[in-house]
């Protein structure tokens, strides 16, 4: 088993630019959909204690929508999307062409709209992510949950905990920039799967 | 809340009155309690499996139902807590995420649940009070004073248990 303490710098710069060519598409995805111009950051490669994963979200109480999708195939792992609660309300006025501020709260409909904006995004990064590294991936149904962000973030990471006590998150903050309005993904590979990543992206014995 | 020890996931953590334990964001984690009242002397761990014997990793106790169970009693009982004065109350084990899937995500919860419940019962101990299941995620504070577990969730007033 891969030991994700002992990532050397270069397999690290190879997993953000993972993150980049797979945020990147899912960025554009959003864009195309939304007609909006989109930003995004330069992904950042983090390995933290997963007592310790609310802290990535903005603290263990603070309410977000999270979407959840696992992946299986030969690299599984889980994808994670974040939207602050007050800016899945205003994506939502967006995606279902409401006036700004009309969505005040997230019933059956919206969680589906925003599940599938979440689902279409999941469907580009991962695609890109396929091309890239010419592994199969193929990403689950999207879950959807609206709570406190540790809640949703530790379930989400939950079975990590059978392996060890850390977890390995490629974040990408993306933002509208018309808008203020900020999301945050997180790819999470299992450690079983960054073997085949970095394999793949021919730095396994970096 | 501000005067308390707050612990994470896969810790846990015992103490004295005055003092108060608190974990925050329980998704399908579950916060296991006991408390000695008459010396007011208690415990709290954030566990996050149900099992170690699936793990490969069995080194943080705290981490799994069945070893966690006999650790908080026994670091409790090295404060002077007597085993058959503990309380015990539960808090957690909600299913967070909806939607159509059979990953573990979805079912731990409930599989946290029973694995605490069949600890307790392998230490000959029941639980007083338990606030478990649901979808909605808890943050709790253990009390050590009073023996109040109160729990706040987002979407309803706090209350103790």
């Amino acid at each position: 088993m891969f030991n994700i303490e002992s990532l050397s710098s270069l397999q690290c710069d190879a997993l953000k630019e993972i993150g980049n060519i797979g945020a990147g598409h899912a960025a554009t995805a959003l864009s195309q959909l939304l007609s909006e111009k989109i930003e995004m950051t330069v992904p950042s490669v983090s390995i933290i204690p997963l007592g310790r994963a609310s802290e990535v979200v903005g603290g263990p109480e603070r309410l977000v929508t999270g979407i959840y999708t696992q992946i299986y195939g030969d690299a599984p792992g889980k994808m994670v999307f974040f939207f602050p609660y007050s800016e899945a309300l205003q994506l939502l006025d967006i995606v279902m062409v409401r006036t700004p501020g009309a969505t005040q709260s997230i019933g059956e409909i919206e969680q589906s709209a925003i599940t599938e904006i979440v689902n279409i995004m999941t469907g580009a990064y991962l695609g890109a992510l396929i091309r890239f590294t010419n592994l199969n991936m193929l990403p689950s149904v999207p879950a959807f949950a609206c709570d406190m962000a540790g809640a949703i973030i530790n379930t989400a990471l939950m079975d990590l905990g059978v392996l060890g006590d850390y977890a390995l998150l490629i974040e990408t903050q993306f933002s509208l920039v018309e808008r203020k309005l900020d999301g945050h993904f997180f790819l999470v590979p299992d450690p079983g799967a960054l073997e085949k990543i970095l394999g793949a992206l021919g730095v396994w014995t970096g | 809340m501000n005067d308390a020890i707050i612990i994470g996931m896969a810790e846990l953590k015992v103490a004295a009155a005055p003092l108060k334990i608190a974990t925050l964001g329980l998704g399908s984690c579950i916060g296991i309690c006991i408390y000695d009242r008459v010396i007011k002397v208690g415990g709290m761990v954030h566990i996050m499996l149900p099992d170690s014997e699936i793990a490969h990793d069995k080194v943080n106790e705290a981490k799994f139902a069945n070893t966690a169970v006999p650790l908080l009693v026994s670091e409790c009982e090295k404060l002077g807590a007597i085993h058959s004065r503990l309380e015990v109350k539960i808090a957690g084990g909600a299913q967070m995420f909806t939607g159509h899937t059979e990953d573990t995500a979805f079912s731990i919860g409930a599989k946290n649940i029973q694995a605490v419940e069949l600890a307790f019962v392998k230490m000959g101990m029941a639980i007083q009070t338990r606030n478990v299941g649901g979808n909605a995620g808890r943050s709790i504070t253990l009390d050590l004073e009073t023996g109040d577990l109160h729990i706040r969730t987002l979407n309803q007033e706090p209350f103790i248990i």
